[in-house]
């Protein structure tokens, strides 16, 4: 398989505080890629990287062939921040359709494009619901949903399920899959463990570092435990 | 395109939002309603000591005042003076008159002025006309402070408001996190920058007909110049403080940071932009107020407004205030930097 991301020798550091320190990562082609780690970790300032929208003191990543940032790479990223990013006074449709213009869709595109991630979330009976009136867990599908509107190559979402009951989670998941059989590479930040438990491959994360990188399968035939979470602590994790 | 969906987006969230646009508008007419009410009294008539005047002017005038004339001498005159009794005291003197003012109150001094000139208008007729002799007793206020000051006010308060509004709704674009989607996607920054500007521009276009459209109508505030001229200056302001705004939220990190920039951006410009006379103030303020785009604004609504001049006369300040708005502008798209270098 040949890869997607390559993140070569990144290191970053907010003021005094080291974030990120030689990070050396690759994601390949249609595979669910996940990023593992505690809080504070640093997994949101790693993404934020790869999308294109902060940049890293040290190292440098492609996508493609492509170095980030890169206007043309954002067309084919779609990207959900760990916070809602949606515009209060708007409906949920409204939102989508804006973003969907900024992509460049056309009047029918995006028409069907909205109809398409709408029914993925399972929103379409609050399509025109103005989002201050959303619950939590509906504005986390919204979110997602506008982040699939353009069909992008890569998908890179930051803690996407957190809020979402563990039906709906698993329907999430579900359309994941679909969407990575269909070609589509994901790469995912999580903290739980059944989640990651789901992902190709998996990169444990911690202070920054780095500290294994492996399908879940290897990750704990290596360290001979049973769970992820084992494997997290005999990596040199400390607890999650 | 992509700045066309922006300032669409911009416009539907403006139009949910019904109380910022109510500050937007109707703010700025209540708050210069208030001013009106308190500067603008029409009903104040002054307290008048003459001595040795015509007869028929002391008549006419008593008939201007609908109320009783004081014979006094000047030096009781004056007394009344210190005692805040008496606004004005009229004689004549090689058959010329001469009113000496109290001047403490611009109120009483314009209606002082009013009401003598229409006496005497009355009884000398077009034919010969005197002008009165206007001395002042406190000073030498200007006496077009209360027109001066309307003109200022309504540049400031679209100022104002423009800024508020403007500023607070580019920072929650940054808190709530949809500035960092927009990054996220292909738009680039003077799309969003632009999108921003043309979508508020036309809320501040409605504002700008609206306030000025209201102080000239309705609260009848002096207005010489033309109306549509005036309007393009109040639009200039608003584009002005729009991007002004946007620019100084990025400094921000929440509404009450906002608001932090109130005493020090907008109260120094009201205070150093004509309401005040500049000319005697300290030479190092003077060269402060040429960096205020305040300055620019109610200058040029002033000569608009009050001595009835056009955008021909003002073209200067119009090219300074458009100026700031685009040093502003590109400033805004640098800014933006910050978030994503491309
Ligand atoms: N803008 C910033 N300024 C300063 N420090 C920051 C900034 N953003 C993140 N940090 C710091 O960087 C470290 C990593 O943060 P990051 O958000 O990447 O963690 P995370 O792994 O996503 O955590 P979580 O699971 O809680 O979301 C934290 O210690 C945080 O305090
Ligand atoms: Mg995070």
């Amino acid at each position: 398989m040949s890869s997607m991301v390559k993140v070569n020798g990144l290191a970053h550091s907010f003021g005094r505080e080291d974030v990120l320190k030689e990070i050396d990562l690759t994601v390949s082609r249609g595979e669910i890629f996940g990023l593992l780690g505690p809080s504070g970790a640093g997994k949101t300032t790693l993404v934020k990287m790869i999308v294109g929208i902060l940049e890293p003191d040290e190292g440098g990543i492609f996508i493609g062939d492509e170095k980030v940032p890169s206007l043309d790479l954002m067309r084919s990223i779609g990207y959900m921040a760990q916070s809602d990013a949606l515009y209060q006074e708007l409906s949920a449709k409204e939102n989508l359709d804006f973003l969907a213009s900024i992509y460049g869709l056309n009047k029918q595109e995006r028409k069907e494009a909205i109809h398409d991630v709408l029914q993925i979330v399972n929103l379409q009976d609050h399509k025109n619901k103005i989002v201050n009136q959303f619950s939590g867990g509906m504005k986390r599908r919204l979110s997602l949903a506008a982040s699939l509107m353009h069909k992008p190559n890569l998908l890179i979402l930051d803690e996407p399920t957190v809020g979402i009951d563990p039906v709906l989670r698993q329907s999430i998941w579900e359309e994941l899959t679909k969407l990575k059989e269909n070609g589509m590479t994901i790469l995912v930040t999580t903290h739980v463990m059944d989640e990651a438990e789901k992902c190709d491959r998996l990169a444990m994360l911690r202070d920054g570092y780095v500290i294994a990188c492996d399908t879940p399968e290897k990750l704990k035939e290596n360290k001979q435990v049973e769970s992820l979470e084992g494997a997290f602590l005999a990596y040199g994790g400390r607890n999650l | 395109m992509n700045t066309v969906a922006v300032m669409k987006r911009i416009i539907q969230q403006f139009l949910r939002d019904k109380r910022s646009i109510a500050l937007l508008v109707i703010a700025p007419m209540l708050v210069l309603t208030l001013i009106w009410l308190v500067l603008d009294g029409d009903s104040y008539h002054p307290k008048i000591g003459v001595a040795d005047i015509p007869e028929p002017i002391q008549q006419q005038l008593q008939k201007e005042l609908e109320k009783d004339i004081v014979e006094i001498t000047e030096g009781e005159a004056k007394e009344a003076f210190e005692d805040g009794e008496l606004d004005a005291f009229i004689t004549f003197q090689n058959l010329e008159p001469s009113i000496l003012i109290e001047g403490s109150d611009h109120t009483a001094n314009r209606e002082v002025v009013k009401h003598v000139q229409a006496a005497l208008q009355s009884v000398q007729g077009n034919s010969n006309k005197v002008e009165p002799n206007i001395e002042f007793y406190y000073g030498s206020e200007n006496l077009n402070v209360f027109d001066q000051v309307g003109a200022v006010l309504i540049g400031f308060f679209v100022f104002f408001f423009v800024f508020i509004i403007g500023g607070i709704s580019f920072l929650r674009e940054r808190t709530q996190g949809t500035l960092e989607k927009l990054l996220s996607t292909p738009i680039k920054r003077w799309e969003i920058v632009t999108g921003y500007l043309l979508g508020f521009g036309l809320f501040t276009i409605i504002q700008a007909l609206i306030i000025v459209s209201f102080a000239i109508y309705v609260l009848d505030i002096w207005m010489a110049g033309e109306f549509w001229q005036l309007l393009i200056v109040t639009f200039l302001l608003a584009i002005t403080a729009l991007t002004l705004a946007t620019l100084l939220s990025a400094f921000a990190n929440n509404e009450f940071q906002i608001m932090q920039f109130i005493p020090i951006v907008i109260i120094p410009q009201v205070f150093f932009s004509g309401i005040f006379n500049l000319e005697t103030l300290a030479e190092w303020i003077q060269i402060l107020s040429k960096f205020m785009p305040l300055t620019y604004g109610a200058n040029a609504m002033q000569e608009i407004m009050i001595k009835g001049k056009g955008i021909g006369d003002v073209w200067l300040d119009l090219l300074v205030l458009f100026g700031f708005a685009v040093v502003f502008y590109i400033l805004n798209i640098i800014a933006l930097k910050k978030h994503r270098r491309l």
